[in-house]
């Protein structure tokens, strides 16, 4: 008799701050991830083992799939701006709204002169299908739309930036950077169109946006 | 303390018996097992989705004079003409006048990439030290990945100049020839 029983610590942790913690994480990641809206035009990049990244602000996307071309900006308000310039352009107005709205369209694919039409939609039935994409052709007229689209892009960056000088800390992002965001089965001579579409208003550096290539 | 406390004081009013209280903790690990293993997925799929940009600079172009073409020397310059089914034709110098004449190869580690890296070499002792010219000329049969796959082998071999540019009609006969034109 008399034996002292070692008293046994408890195995048991308590997990509640630990799970408070993950779950307040997984909140986060799953609300940042959610955020991309899809694509409207979905194009199935080539991979390549570059190790550069796609900048996320200060450039304009030219997307080509199926033999239609669309056409993106990164900044909201560049896009407003470039939609100004295009009204003037192309001689088309368009309404308060109509720029709002402009201002939320990550990409398109129609002749300026279906824009507004486009634009009356709601957000889920700008599909492609009734999308043909935009005009492009060797010329550096009105006819070849891709050419005023990214050239009006060009400026509406550097008007921007400027107007922004002002500003505490600002550091300038420096032009407008073209991005080419072709399928990997498209065949060369639509992307050729595209390169001398740029080449002519002397925009001869640009990227392909390509996929991460695992093995080498 | 993860506790479960039922609240059983107001229910006994007829002197019932008592229901024995249920024990207050509840195992997390579990969730805590998947709340981690979806905060790693999540992780991994944002930062994962921005795509990888490869640079092309293309030179000035010459609105002038549509015919200015840059001479380069024959035994500096390679020619890779991208021809369909995923095949690639090269010759080493002048068409008319080859030092090494038309050759059909694949894309890849074991095709271009073996012939990049032996002409590499082999340039710079036929050319006095002067280093490996490539030009790349995309036919129309060509697709945008066989442009990529090229552009990065440049990188992966580390050829410093290499240029794309618009091929020509005996190039595409060469092509023909070769059975490299096909839809």
């Amino acid at each position: 008799m008399g034996k002292a029983k070692v008293k046994r610590a408890s195995t048991s942790i308590d997990m509640t701050a630990m799970c408070d913690v993950s779950f307040l994480l997984l909140t986060f990641f799953v609300l940042t991830a959610t955020a991309r809206q899809p694509e409207v035009l979905v194009v199935d990049t080539p991979q390549s083992s570059s190790p550069e990244k796609l900048p996320d602000d200060g450039l304009g996307i030219i997307s080509v799939a199926n033999g239609k071309i669309f056409f993106g900006m990164k900044n909201p308000n560049v896009r407003e701006l470039t939609l100004k310039n295009i009204s003037q352009k192309y001689s088309v107005n368009f309404s308060a709204e109509e720029y709002e709205k402009f201002k939320q369209l990550e990409e398109f694919g129609v002749p300026v002169r279906n824009l507004r039409q486009l634009l009356s939609l709601p957000n889920d039935q700008r599909t492609e299908s009734i999308q043909p994409g935009i005009p492009v052709d060797s010329t550096e007229t009105n006819s070849n739309e891709l050419y005023s689209w990214v050239q009006e892009a060009r400026r509406a960056t550097i008007e921007f930036n400027r107007s922004r000088e002002g500003e505490k800390g600002y550091v300038d992002p420096g032009p407008m950077k073209v991005a080419i965001k072709a399928d990997a089965e498209e065949k060369y001579p639509a992307i050729n169109l595209i390169i001398e579409t740029l080449r002519n208003q002397k925009q001869n550096k640009f990227s392909f946006v390509t996929g991460l290539r695992q093995d080498n | 303390m993860a506790e479960l406390n039922q609240d059983s004081g107001k229910g006994n009013k007829g002197g019932k018996v008592r229901a024995k209280k249920a024990g207050g903790k509840v195992d997390l690990t579990a969730m805590v097992d998947l709340a981690f293993l979806l905060i790693t997925f999540f992780m991994l799929t944002t930062s994962l989705n921005t795509p990888q940009a490869m640079d092309v600079a293309m030179p000035d172009k010459n609105k002038m004079d549509q015919n200015d073409n840059l001479e380069i020397a024959d035994n500096r310059s390679i020619t890779l003409l991208l021809g369909s089914d995923n095949k690639i034709s090269w010759y080493y110098g002048q068409l008319a006048k080859p030092i090494y004449p038309p050759t059909t190869i694949d894309y890849g580690k074991e095709g271009i990439r073996q012939v990049l890296l032996r002409m590499q070499k082999e340039v710079p002792q036929r050319a006095g030290g002067k280093d490996l010219i490539v030009v790349i000329r995309p036919s129309e049969k060509s697709v945008q990945r066989n442009l990529v796959d090229v552009l990065d082998e440049m990188r992966i071999v580390d050829v410093k100049r290499y240029m794309i540019s618009k091929i020509n009609s005996d190039e595409i006969e060469v092509l023909k020839s070769e059975g490299l034109f096909n839809d």
